[in-house]
């Protein structure tokens, strides 16, 4: 067995913490770190519920042990309302419905930070392609994609200097 | 689900991780993206007792045409295969298969090395790569050799490497004038595995097929080329009646195994169809067209 000593960055702050090699990033986070925002769904890859931006880039954080992100930038779901205003991704879902029991929420909300970082005017079925890694059993995904365009414009007037 | 224990490596250079492999060998596997490995760890179906992390090696992450081939860094993401102008423009069977692997998630951590050594008859590269003919290189304690891709599977999740050896990079010729090529995925879902899936690539001189090769994904226990079809396919002027021959020859010589998916007889009609399309895909493509 072997424990190795990890420093990083999670939403801004670095940690550092001894973590057993077979530490899934995702037991780290909520565990260790006490962030439950990041779910646990499928526990096998396929659901996305766990999705994380590692260095910018949303995975999937039940399948990455945590030793490998020794040096990395996280960011989870707590980051975005960081000052108590929620994110256009949180006000986006919030306007338009886009959760109904929203276990797969902060999930979503990851991927979807993750991909209009690299393409900030999406259509729609690009953000259906983006958002393909994350399953919701709810809503039937309609809502979502609402909500994620909804955010999409008003990051964009943001980046535009409205407001 | 949490994996039996192991000892974690994290080497900085590729000699360092095959002096661990080399003093480990036998009990250790190599760690690339992680995405079939991690998975296996957690339901325990590998519990290896020493991983050797190779993401530290940025020098395994390239994709760069050499002369008279393409050559892609073992530890190039398969989101980097999507964002590629090369991959965009010249190799079009490698982009279909790249943007069907998996999830996008999941693409922004596993690698094309990982992929193919992983050997695992239902993975997208192994059938692309066996239509493109490519060549691994991989890297061990007495240096590097290449291996051809149709030797490269040896068995179900079995390669052709030593247990002291790195893959290192996979070279794809470069597709001659006339040439084309297309990878067609039926899946249930995204991230599911295929159902059945086929890459064809060929080269056409006029109207006739001078070249082709078909690789067929998860409906075999090991990677498989579709010789059958190929041979119907070589030779002959491109017309409805040829491209049927080859998807039911294809349909006849793959093995699939009933499951979740379907049963055997539905696998090889969908096999059938989906080298068909592949195949009338790469034709249009090495005509000219997207």
């Amino acid at each position: 067995m072997s424990e190795h000593e990890v420093t990083l960055t999670v939403n801004g702050e670095s940690v550092t913490r001894s973590v057993e090699a077979r530490t899934l990033l995702i037991h780290f986070i909520r565990e260790d770190l006490s962030l439950t925002g990041t779910h646990i769904g499928c526990d096998t890859t396929s659901c996305g519920a766990c999705t994380v931006l590692v260095c910018g880039k949303p995975v999937k954080s039940c399948t990455m042990f945590a030793v490998q992100a020794n040096g990395a930038e996280i960011e989870t779901i707590e980051n975005l309302a960081a000052g108590g205003a929620l994110h256009p991704l949180q006000e986006g879902f919030w306007e338009k419905h886009g959760l109904q029991c929203g276990y797969c929420t902060p999930g979503m909300i990851m991927s979807a930070k993750g991909f209009l970082a690299e393409n900030p005017n999406p259509t729609e079925d690009e953000i259906r392609q983006g958002i393909s890694g994350n399953l919701c059993r709810c809503t039937g995904y309609n809502k979502i994609v609402e909500a994620i365009q909804y955010a999409a414009e008003k990051l964009q007037d943001a980046a535009a200097g409205g407001e | 689900m949490i994996p039996a224990a192991f000892d974690y490596h994290s080497p900085q250079s590729l000699d360092e991780a095959l002096s661990l492999l080399q003093r480990h060998a036998g009990d250790a596997k190599i760690l690339a993206g992680g995405q079939s490995l991690i998975p296996a760890m957690r339901f325990r179906l590998a519990m290896p007792s020493v991983l050797i992390d190779i993401n530290r090696l940025d020098g395994l992450r390239y994709i760069e045409e050499r002369g008279d081939h393409l050559a892609i860094g073992a530890m190039t993401l398969e989101n980097a295969l999507e964002d590629s102008p090369v991959v965009r423009s010249s190799y079009p069977l490698l982009r279909d298969t790249a943007v069907v692997i998996a999830d996008p998630l999941v693409r922004n951590m596993a690698t094309v090395g990982g992929n193919i050594a992983h050997a695992d008859p239902a993975n997208d590269h192994p059938a692309t790569m066996l239509a493109y003919g490519a060549t691994v290189v991989v890297k061990g304690p007495k240096g590097e050799r290449s291996i051809a891709i149709d030797d490269f599977f040896t068995g179900l999740f079995e390669n052709a490497m030593a247990e002291d050896e790195i893959l290192t990079e996979i070279r794809i010729p470069k597709p001659a004038a006339s040439s084309g090529g297309a990878y067609t995925k039926f899946e249930r879902k995204v991230g599911d595995y295929a159902i059945s899936a086929a890459a064809v690539q060929l080269r056409l001189d006029g109207s006739k097929v001078a070249e082709a090769r078909i690789g067929l994904t998860n409906v075999s226990a090991v990677p498989m080329r579709a010789k059958a079809a190929e041979a119907e396919l070589v030779g002959k002027s491109i017309s409805d009646a040829v491209v049927e021959a080859a998807g039911k020859a294809a349909a006849s010589e793959c093995d699939p195994s009933p499951d979740l998916r379907g049963g055997v007889d539905y696998k090889r009609d969908i096999t059938r169809v989906m080298v068909k399309r592949s195949i009338e895909q790469a034709v249009a493509r090495a005509k000219g067209g997207k």
